[in-house]
């Protein structure tokens, strides 16, 4: 009893806690250097080379992310424009069509009442040709026609022609007057 | 030596508080060749503290991802851990250079530290001073030699006992307070409080299992059995409170160390 207290003692005063172990502070330096080399210097730099790529990764994602939605707002704002310039061109193209149709229109109607206009007067222009050629074939044979009655009538031959044509110059004549003036009653 | 073991060792028919015996351990061949004497259970502990720390940092970090998986996330957030609330805050934008250095010292100060709840082992290695000592002597040779290097001799001292913007008469208590703390107590201290945590931490639970074991095997008494109980709920509670302190000191040490090499390479700050 008295010899286990005696070493009891004996140890705690060769222990002080608070001077170290020789042995303990041989293991303890090489153990942590061990440490610090190959998680320090090993392992350590490795991780934060990770971190950095990853956040570069993400920094990197997110910039062409919002690259791709620039391009796209972009895009989209282009097809807006041209979209909106081309149903513009089609109002405007409809515009002109419809104003080159009246146009169109207007010009065939102008032309055709011209046509007509043209071929009216054609006609007229024939018709009184044609009543003129009557006319003077009819003065000729009425004339003749008129100098073989009269001469039948009167019995005498009107030899002198310059009397002759003035009386039948004078006949016909009458006779326009006369249609003439019926002309002017029927119309 | 197992609890009861130490408690034979009292002897007695009264009960006996673990004193610092408990801190004392041999050789873990006592019949052993001589030259394995310094084969010791806090020797163990280091040496298997270290190895954790490696295998953990070469499981998470051998060959690392761009999307993490399985450990490397664990790794990842302690690398984050430490960075954001040591490295950063403590050194400022080049503190990341520090990382490998601050990762590895925070780790293995960890698993040396929680050595000391783990069944078994249960003995946390910083209460034996001599690894506190050696943790804080490298952290005080950076600091010297990055404040040499990054002030000069002459700046660092001036640095350190005349800062400016004081007036005159103070510098004259000023200077030597400033010397004694920045160059001969703050290894010590800085070695002490992570020790002395470690020591008082382990004694304390040892005196709460040895009283839940003392009433509740030794010596089952009516009128004990309360006390025992009382014991063996605050060895639980101690526990938790222990692995809180041992992750508590394992940042303050490392936090303080970060603090030091922030000092050195910015002395204004």
């Amino acid at each position: 009893m008295i010899n286990l207290l005696a070493t009891t003692l004996a140890a705690e005063e060769d222990s002080n806690p608070l001077l170290p172990d020789n042995a303990e502070l041989v293991v303890g330096s090489i153990a942590f250097f061990i440490v610090l080399f190959l998680v320090g210097k090993l392992f350590v730099p490795k991780i934060k080379q990770t971190l950095e790529e990853r956040s570069n990764e993400i920094e990197g994602g997110l910039e062409r992310a919002a690259e791709a939605q620039k391009e796209a707002k972009a895009t989209l704002e282009q097809y807006q424009a041209k979209l909106a310039e081309a149903r513009h061109e089609a109002s405007r193209m409809r515009e002109e069509a419809r104003e080159q149709g009246s146009q169109i229109i207007a010009e065939m109607k102008e032309q055709a009442q011209a046509e007509a206009r043209r071929i009216i007067d054609a006609a007229h222009a024939q018709i009184e040709a044609d009543r003129q050629q009557a006319v003077s074939s009819l003065r000729g044979e009425i004339g003749a026609l008129s100098v073989d009655l009269a001469s039948r009538v009167v019995g005498e031959s009107l030899d002198d022609s310059a009397r002759q044509s003035r009386v039948v110059d004078r006949f016909l004549e009458e006779l326009e007057g006369r249609a003439r003036s019926q002309e002017q009653i029927t119309s | 030596m197992s609890a009861p073991h130490l408690l034979a060792s009292g002897g007695g028919e009264e009960f006996e508080a673990p004193g610092l015996h408990i801190f004392d351990w041999g050789p873990l061949f006592p019949d052993g060749p001589s030259w394995l004497d310094w084969l010791t259970k806090p020797v163990l502990i280091v040496a298997l503290s270290a190895l954790v720390t490696v295998l953990f940092a070469w499981r998470a970090f051998r060959s690392p991802k761009l999307v993490p998986k399985g450990i490397q996330n664990i790794g990842e957030v302690g690398y984050l851990f430490v960075r954001d609330q040591i490295a950063r805050p403590m050194i400022g934008k080049d503190g990341d250079k520090w990382m490998g250095f601050l990762f590895a010292t925070f780790f293995f100060v960890l698993f040396m530290n929680l050595s000391g709840v783990i069944p078994v082992l249960q003995l946390p290695a910083p209460s034996h001073i001599a690894f506190a000592i050696v943790l804080a002597i490298t952290v005080y040779v950076i600091m010297l030699f990055l404040s040499v290097k990054h002030q000069g001799l002459v700046g660092y001292f001036k640095n350190m006992m005349f800062p400016p913007g004081l007036p005159k008469p103070l510098y004259l208590i000023l200077a030597p307070i400033e010397l004694l703390s920045n160059i001969i107590l703050r290894p010590f201290t800085h070695a002490v409080r992570l020790f002395a945590n470690m020591f008082a931490g382990h004694l304390l639970l040892a005196f709460f299992s040895t009283v839940a074991w003392w009433f509740l095997v030794e010596k089952l008494t009516v009128l004990g059995a309360g006390v025992g109980v009382v014991g063996f709920l605050m060895t639980i509670v101690m526990t938790a409170f222990e692995i809180f302190v041992q992750s508590l000191q394992a940042f303050i040490f490392t936090l303080l160390a970060a603090s030091y090499i922030g000092g050195a390479l910015h002395p204004d700050h």
